[in-house]
């Protein structure tokens, strides 16, 4: 798991989202265990209480839980519950900034789908 | 209540004042980040925490008790100050050694690993150390003696990059193992910014932030355009400073606002810790 943490947001987001990349990648599967709070403080040189709110963002979504003595696992249900997510996300994520920068250019909405047409025929 | 009480402290040298009416309340087993520019009054307050020297007004309390001649209270503080204070004939191994008699609770073994990881040699004499190496050997000490508080004034001076991610890496896996009570006065504030929790600035003798970071982040901001866009625009906000360049201005703010407020040809953007730590403290 990679996370570049830039300014734009606070770190326990850019974490919780990070690993949340890193389930839907299948890098941690379902039901297996998510390194611990002070690993990720270590790895990541950031304060074990920034990497615990990240780590409970998670738990309060339902992407992991905590087994009692053992630590943090992924859900069963934890890749389809992200993808849920993102996708009523991505509208605001996405489309709003696309429309937003795609004023300050003077391109149009026929222009925009000419070109998602040619992104998707790549 | 607060760990560590810091109640009107003024502190005067001749006719210098370095610490002027300052409290602070610190909590126990948090990792905070003194930051002050060069003067500001960094030291003198931690050594006045340490009762290294006495303030000229106010008092400090550690634990409930005050610092003042307390020796219960001092073994249980650790302060690494840029001086050195060990004999410089002695070798590491035996400062190791001789700091279990201070501190009773110090780890040699763990000091010995650190040693090996730093490839810090304990046959050496403290004396022929460099710069970094005698920083690290007493960032060893720090944080193999097991006091529950650690003063650490520049820490990292004279340390190469690797040496410092190491250094981070082990003070956080210390830190999660043994949750102390953790005071980093720094220069270097990017490196810091995600390891510390909150942060207390210093200027001129007096505090000017004591704030968690995430929450001074969420307020940290610089906004760029026309002079005239700008200028209406901070008018009522909290403005650390402007920079033009033509008549292009920037303006730094400390202020959480509403980013759909933003005029149409403003651009916004966050400012890291070190850039607010910056504007904060140009005089």
């Amino acid at each position: 798991m990679n996370i570049d943490f830039n300014t734009d947001r606070p770190i326990y987001m850019q974490l919780a989202e990070g690993l949340e990349d890193a389930i839907l990648s299948g890098a941690y599967e379902e039901e297996t265990q998510i390194p611990s709070t002070t690993e990720i403080s270590v790895n990541y040189k950031i304060n074990p209480a920034t990497a615990l709110k990240g780590i409970n963002m998670l738990v309060d979504g339902g992407i992991v839980y905590k087994k009692r003595g053992l630590g943090m696992f992924v859900s069963t249900s934890a890749k389809e519950k992200i993808l849920d997510k993102r996708k009523v996300t991505f509208f605001e994520s996405y489309i709003n900034t696309l429309i937003s920068e795609a004023k300050k250019l003077s391109i149009s909405k026929e222009d925009i789908l000419i070109m998602l047409e040619r992104g998707f025929n790549k | 209540m607060s760990y560590i009480e810091i109640s009107n402290i003024t502190k005067t040298f001749g006719n210098t004042i370095a610490l002027d009416n300052v409290s602070l309340k610190l909590d126990q087993n948090k990792i905070y980040g003194l930051l002050g520019r060069n003067g500001a009054g960094k030291t003198t307050l931690l050594n006045l925490i340490t009762n290294k020297v006495f303030p000229t007004e106010g008092e400090i309390k550690v634990d409930g008790e005050s610092v003042v001649e307390n020796d219960k209270l001092l073994s249980k503080m650790y302060f690494m100050t840029e001086k050195n204070l060990y004999p410089e004939h002695m070798t590491v191994k035996s400062a190791f050694k001789w700091s279990k008699e201070f501190y009773p609770d110090f780890d040699e073994n763990y000091a010995k690993v650190l040693s090996e990881k730093f490839l810090l040699k304990n046959s050496k004499k403290i004396k022929s150390l460099s710069t970094g190496y005698q920083s690290i050997f007493k960032i060893i000490v720090a944080l193999s003696c097991n006091a529950p508080v650690i003063l650490l004034d520049e820490p990292v001076l004279g340390l190469d990059a690797n040496h410092r991610d190491l250094f981070y890496k082990e003070l956080l896996k210390n830190y999660s193992e043994k949750p102390k009570t953790i005071i980093i006065s720094t220069h270097l504030i990017e490196e810091a910014s995600d390891v510390i929790e909150d942060v207390i600035v210093i200027k001129d003798g007096k505090v000017i932030m004591n704030d968690s970071v995430e929450k001074v982040l969420l307020q940290g901001y610089s906004v760029s355009g026309t002079a005239v866009a700008i200028d209406e625009f901070i008018v009522g906000k909290n403005v650390l400073g402007t920079d033009s360049l033509g008549g292009l201005k920037t303006a730094y703010l400390l202020e959480k606002i509403d980013q759909t407020t933003i005029p149409v040809g403003l651009e916004v953007t966050k400012l890291d810790l070190q850039k607010l730590f910056i504007h904060m403290t140009n005089s």
